[in-house]
């Protein structure tokens, strides 16, 4: 698990370094995400045997990702400082959120399935989906 | 024997209250997820936020001192984020499959989402800064914040609007398409990416891990696209 730690750190910072020596508009992060991917890829060329992705790096993901939602908790609390202007403006503001964020994920859904369904045909469509369910 | 009072005074400066408490209400939030048997309207991260603007408010902590102890888990975002490439690249196959549908899907669902929130709010009639902070409110904070500011929003007011668009994508993706009956985890995951960004992320993976590596790549996708929409549609409004 440290050992995973570490490895995220190291790519966030060369991440965060490379986006301002360059002044790239990408979050740090992001950058050193597509870091990490572009070195697993080149060990899965060097070695094609090996698993895509070691158990030690795979399992501190997967820990870390599956409790992605606590890491937000500290960023939600900041509503704390806007319940004035929310109080005044609660109706559209809620209304306006509600009905976009509701609209999107029911456009961009549709949208998705609708294209895949034109585009599918070529690849093995049902084996790519990974099954439905609810 | 100290006083009370003193005590208070010492603990609710100190990073280590604010950040057990943190962890507390998630604890709290998600013990309440489990026991509604994982339903998608008992969202950990809104009871968890709940209880702490409550506690704050009752004992009048302003929200840099809560900040200054929560700050090491908002800390843990970067390398999660970074740990989002170990997902990806096992599902790089099924990525790469769909990069047809997942460009159709987030330009239909990026201009879904800033046209009809600001459309809303400007028929109901709400103030100029608030329509322009409302406009960036779909995509992840530090983009969203960084548009309002270029815009003439106010960035900590989008950090908000932000973090409830996110909550009310990860409560309503479940129940909104089961009942339209869409069962393809790419497409679930992809919308919830678009218009909730990490917070829709993190209940994608919640739910399967396909949907959550597409939700990823929506809202990174999404980030971007947004940054070139919102100020082009800011254009258009008038007055």
């Amino acid at each position: 698990m440290i050992k995973a730690l570490t490895l995220f750190l190291a790519f966030q910072l060369v991440g965060e370094t490379a986006a301002r020596a360059l002044q790239l508009p990408v979050p740090g992060p992001v950058l050193g995400m597509a870091l990490l991917l572009a070195v697993l890829l080149a060990r899965g060329r060097l070695k094609p045997d090996a698993a895509p992705v070691p158990d030690w790096l795979g399992e501190t993901a997967d820990g870390m990702l599956k409790h992605l939602s606590l890491l937000f908790v500290p960023a939600s609390v900041g509503l704390v400082q806007h319940i004035d202007r929310l109080e005044r403006e609660w109706v559209a503001i809620g209304l306006a959120l509600v009905v976009s964020t509701v609209a999107a994920i029911a456009v961009g859904a549709f949208t998705f399935v609708a294209v895949a369904r034109l585009t599918d045909h070529r690849a093995t469509g049902d084996e790519l989906k990974g099954g439905g369910g609810s | 024997m100290a006083a009370p009072a003193d005590i208070w005074v010492y603990l609710s400066e100190t990073p280590l209250f604010w950040l057990t408490m943190t962890l507390i209400a998630y604890g709290i939030g998600h013990w309440c997820f489990e026991r509604s048997g994982a339903s998608p309207i008992v969202n950990p991260v809104a009871i968890a936020a709940a209880l702490l603007i409550a506690l704050l408010l009752v004992t009048g902590t302003d929200y840099q001192t809560y900040f200054d102890g929560a700050q090491f888990v908002h800390f843990m975002l970067g390398p999660a984020t970074v740990a989002l490439a170990l997902p990806l690249i096992r599902n790089l196959p099924r990525v790469r499959a769909a990069l047809i549908p997942m460009l159709a899907a987030l330009i239909a669902g990026s201009v879904t989402a800033v046209g009809s929130a600001v459309a809303v709010a400007y028929a109901i009639g709400v103030g100029p800064v608030t329509l322009l902070s409302l406009a960036p409110k779909s995509v992840t904070s530090p983009i969203a914040m960084g548009i309002a500011e270029a815009i003439g929003g106010l960035p900590s007011l989008t950090a908000s609007m932000v973090v409830v668009t996110g909550i009310v994508g990860a409560v309503c993706v479940t129940p909104l398409l089961n009942g339209l009956g869409l069962r393809d985890w790419r497409a679930r995951g992809f919308a919830v990416g678009i218009a909730a960004h990490g917070l829709g992320t993190a209940r994608a993976f919640q739910v399967n891990q396909i949907a959550g590596v597409f939700a990823a790549i929506a809202m990174g996708l999404n980030g971007m696209v947004t940054a070139l929409l919102v100020p082009l549609l800011t254009l258009l409004l008038p007055g």
